[in-house]
């Protein structure tokens, strides 16, 4: 039984065409993220000036630090998924997972060593991982099918907002204040704790499945979440579809590393390189996210993995200079636009609404993971073959693989909704 | 609750918490213009010409005017008033032709750079850095420099890739690139995981070989460079940071004695001709490139733990027989210039 959207009123007909039709709840959501996320990337800009300059410590231990911060989120994702569907309460774990980020911000102000730190910057990743899945849930919960696409799209524009002002505004404080580590962990905090009472102020507690109860009161009781809701085959290929392109998705630290070493333009740019690629999916989320409405997401999934084989093969070209590399970061963004909002779209429209969180934290599980592996893969690769062999190789393994992972999903997500 | 009431909650929340951090913000650099603009507390005059004669060039950490700054003191005397130039560096090494300063350009878009000067202080080089200045060496003859930067700016997933470390030709004729790229053999094994990472290179005087420290799977090696071959060949277990002696017999370094999760550094004597390693007497967490002063003397900086950004100029004897002593306080990153 997969009535997914069957019993959601409203905007069948007439398919909406404006921004405003984009669920305020959607918005709000989006804004909780973007003043996340100024909060978690103004302390993540400076934590290596941090580390380095006033606790003291060198590679080794922010190495350690690095593979920390992305282990942990993974596989917190999927209990915060499953919680989520099991009590019904999607909003709270996702309050409970920006609390804790929230409350780990107030540990920064007080972290005096690298073991207080790791033990911050644990519990913000944990926060993290909580969070994700029950908010995607929330937006899918909130928006119209039709408008599912775009919704993602405008969270997801928000978020990055956020992530390209936390930097902005933690290194313009560096400027006016060289030594004001405290200023920007009391600033991140501030934003933090403004972002959970947003959450829990304005955003309704959205319950999924007790509205199909009240939907469908007459009929039978209300599904409870069981985990074989989400053997749906649509589910299925999707994630296998998703791991097949996560396994040949290397980490944008390697491309910039390449674009680096062949150009004196990206050498000086370097590490503002990401801001490039963070504008470009910003600029993009909205744009591509109405596109998947129209077109079909899972079509613009596969073309933003097009987009990463183009930026691959940029990266790699013989010829380099400012203009590539400002089109392998457009290029970029256009992947992240093109993936990462879609991927909680498919997924959620891949799950009934009692197994959404768990199914969109399976879905982003999976691609966490395989893109984990990925890059330590592509790692043996890059000394084995060189910097532009190695690209070269990924992207056409990458060419093979997209054609495949397209046949997988056609079918899986229709144009239309399932009904 | 109605919408509105909620929004309304929702905005005085925001504003009290948004005013609240400003006004601590507005406090903070308040409190830093009384501080940068006070006089500096230790004895400097400002300078632009570099003295001549033997001295120890480095970092000036001294609160106040002149923070941050290259600095300078008589070798023989070096409690004497420190000679301040308008250079700032965040690490920095100077031998008597060339000066190799890593520095942090601050501002909304934050840069990195690593800049060369001549004996007059004339710029002759410039090349951005990867992230945060680490260490920066320059080979006795001043032909070749080493520069060490942690990677900054990889906002998305990636395993390893925490520092990068370069070495080229002083004059610009040659780069010898990322020092990842070059082969390197523990035990004859060619390590090929993608976590390798090298730092803090010490020159011999063949311009050719060269001491780092290599590391990968939370080991780490100090390894023999050969830039004509492009290899680095492990020689030792757990050092890190090595310094060649001006004698070139011997090697020093920090090394990690900790048995928890927190680094904790102490410094280390290797004599190349026996193996014999040498434990010396600090008991603080040392995490510095040690510099030689002589054959004798080892000079490394440690942070002050009073005081966010300052940092002193210790000295110890290099066989273990003495314990430490302070050497040149509000300093870092000291070089000896003959």
């Amino acid at each position: 039984m997969y009535i997914s959207f069957s019993d959601r009123r409203g905007g069948v007909t007439t398919p909406p065409k404006t921004a405003a039709k984009v669920s305020s709840v959607v918005v709000s959501l989006g804004v909780v993220s973007m003043l996340t996320d100024i909060s978690s990337e103004s302390v993540a800009a400076i934590l290596p000036l941090y580390i380095t300059g006033v606790i003291g410590l060198s590679t080794v231990a922010y190495g350690f630090i690095d593979g920390l911060y992305q282990g942990i989120s993974a596989f917190v994702r999927i209990a915060g998924g499953w919680a989520a569907d099991h009590g019904d309460q999607p909003k709270w774990v996702a309050f409970f997972g920006y609390g804790v980020s929230a409350i780990a911000r107030v540990g920064l102000l007080f972290a005096a060593g690298f073991g207080t730190l790791i033990a911050v910057l644990a519990l913000d990743r944990l926060g993290k991982g909580v969070r994700t899945a029950p908010r995607d849930a929330l937006i899918a919960a909130s928006s119209e099918p039709e408008n599912l696409g775009r919704s993602f799209g405008v969270h997801r524009m928000l978020d990055t907002v956020g992530a390209a002002v936390g930097p902005l505004l933690a290194f313009v404080i560096l400027f006016f204040i060289p030594d004001g580590y405290s200023t920007i962990f009391v600033v991140s905090l501030a934003f933090a704790i403004l972002g959970v009472a947003i959450l829990g102020i304005v955003v309704p507690n959205t319950r999924p499945r007790a509205e199909r109860a009240a939907l469908a009161a007459d009929q039978r009781p209300p599904a409870r979440f069981r985990w074989r809701q989400l053997t749906d085959p649509r589910l299925r290929r999707l994630l296998l579809g998703a791991g097949l392109l996560g396994v040949l998705t290397i980490g944008d630290g390697f491309i910039y590393l390449v674009l680096q070493s062949r150009g004196a333009f990206a050498a000086a740019w370097f590490p503002l390189l990401y801001v490039g690629t963070n504008v470009a999916f910003l600029l993009l989320a909205i744009p591509l996210g109405r596109l998947s409405d129209r077109f079909g997401r899972g079509r613009i999934f596969i073309i933003g993995h097009i987009a990463l084989l183009a930026a691959y093969v940029s990266a790699a070209l013989p010829v380099a200079g400012p203009l590539v590399t400002i089109l392998c970061l457009v290029l970029l963004g256009t992947f992240y636009a093109a993936t990462d909002g879609i991927l909680a779209a498919l997924a959620s429209q891949c799950a009934p609404p009692e197994a959404r969180a768990s199914g969109i934290a399976a879905a982003q599980t999976v691609v966490a993971l395989t893109r984990l592996i990925a890059s330590t893969g592509f790692g043996l690769l890059w000394f084995a073959l060189g910097r532009e062999n190695a690209m070269l190789v990924a992207a056409a393994a990458l060419a093979v693989v997209i054609p495949v992972v397209a046949i997988l999903l056609r079918g899986v997500v229709s144009r239309q909704p399932a009904r | 609750m109605t919408a509105r009431r909620r929004f309304w909650l929702a905005a005085i929340i925001g504003i009290l918490l948004l005013a609240g951090a400003a006004g601590y913000g507005i406090v903070a650099w308040a409190e830093h213009r009384a501080r940068a603009s006070a006089p500096s507390e230790v004895e400097s005059v400002a300078s632009d010409v570099r003295p001549a004669g033997a001295r120890i060039v480095f970092r000036n950490t001294a609160l106040g005017a002149g923070y941050g700054l290259v600095a300078s003191v008589p070798l023989s005397d070096p409690s004497a008033a420190r000679s301040v130039t308008d250079l700032a560096c965040d690490r920095v090494y100077a031998t008597a032709a060339v000066q190799s300063c890593l520095h942090i350009d601050r501002g909304v878009v934050t840069t990195f750079n690593g800049t060369l000067s001549d004996a007059s202080g004339r710029e002759t080089r410039s090349w951005p850095l990867a992230g945060v200045p680490s260490r920066t060496r320059i080979s006795a003859d001043s032909r070749l420099v080493a520069a060490t930067s942690f990677v900054t700016g990889e906002a998305y997933g990636t395993v390893g890739f925490a520092t990068m470390t370069t070495i080229s030709r002083t004059d610009g004729s040659q780069d010898y690139g990322n020092l990842e790229d070059f082969a390197l053999l523990v035990d004859d094994v060619l390590i090929t995981a993608a976590d390798r990472n090298v730092w803090g290179v010490t020159f011999s005087d063949d311009d050719n070989t060269f001491y780092a420290t290599a590391a990968s799977n939370n080991q780490t090696w100090l390894v023999r460079g050969d830039l004509a071959a492009r290899t680095l060949t492990a020689i030792r277990d757990t050092a890190e940071c090595p310094s060649l002696s001006p004698d070139g017999g011997r090697i020093a370094y920090k090394k990690e004695v900790s048995t928890s999760v927190t680094p904790q550094w102490s410094i280390a004597v290797l004599d190349l001709a026996t193996g014999t390693e040498t434990l010396l007497h600090e008991k603080r967490n040392v995490d510095d490139q040690v510099l030689w002063l002589d054959d004798d003397t080892l000079l490394y900086g440690l942070a002050r733990e009073d005081t966010v950004g300052d940092s002193d100029v210790w000295s110890v004897s290099a066989d273990g027989t003495a314990v430490p002593e302070l050497f040149l306080a509000h300093a870092w990153s000291p070089s000896v210039v003959r």
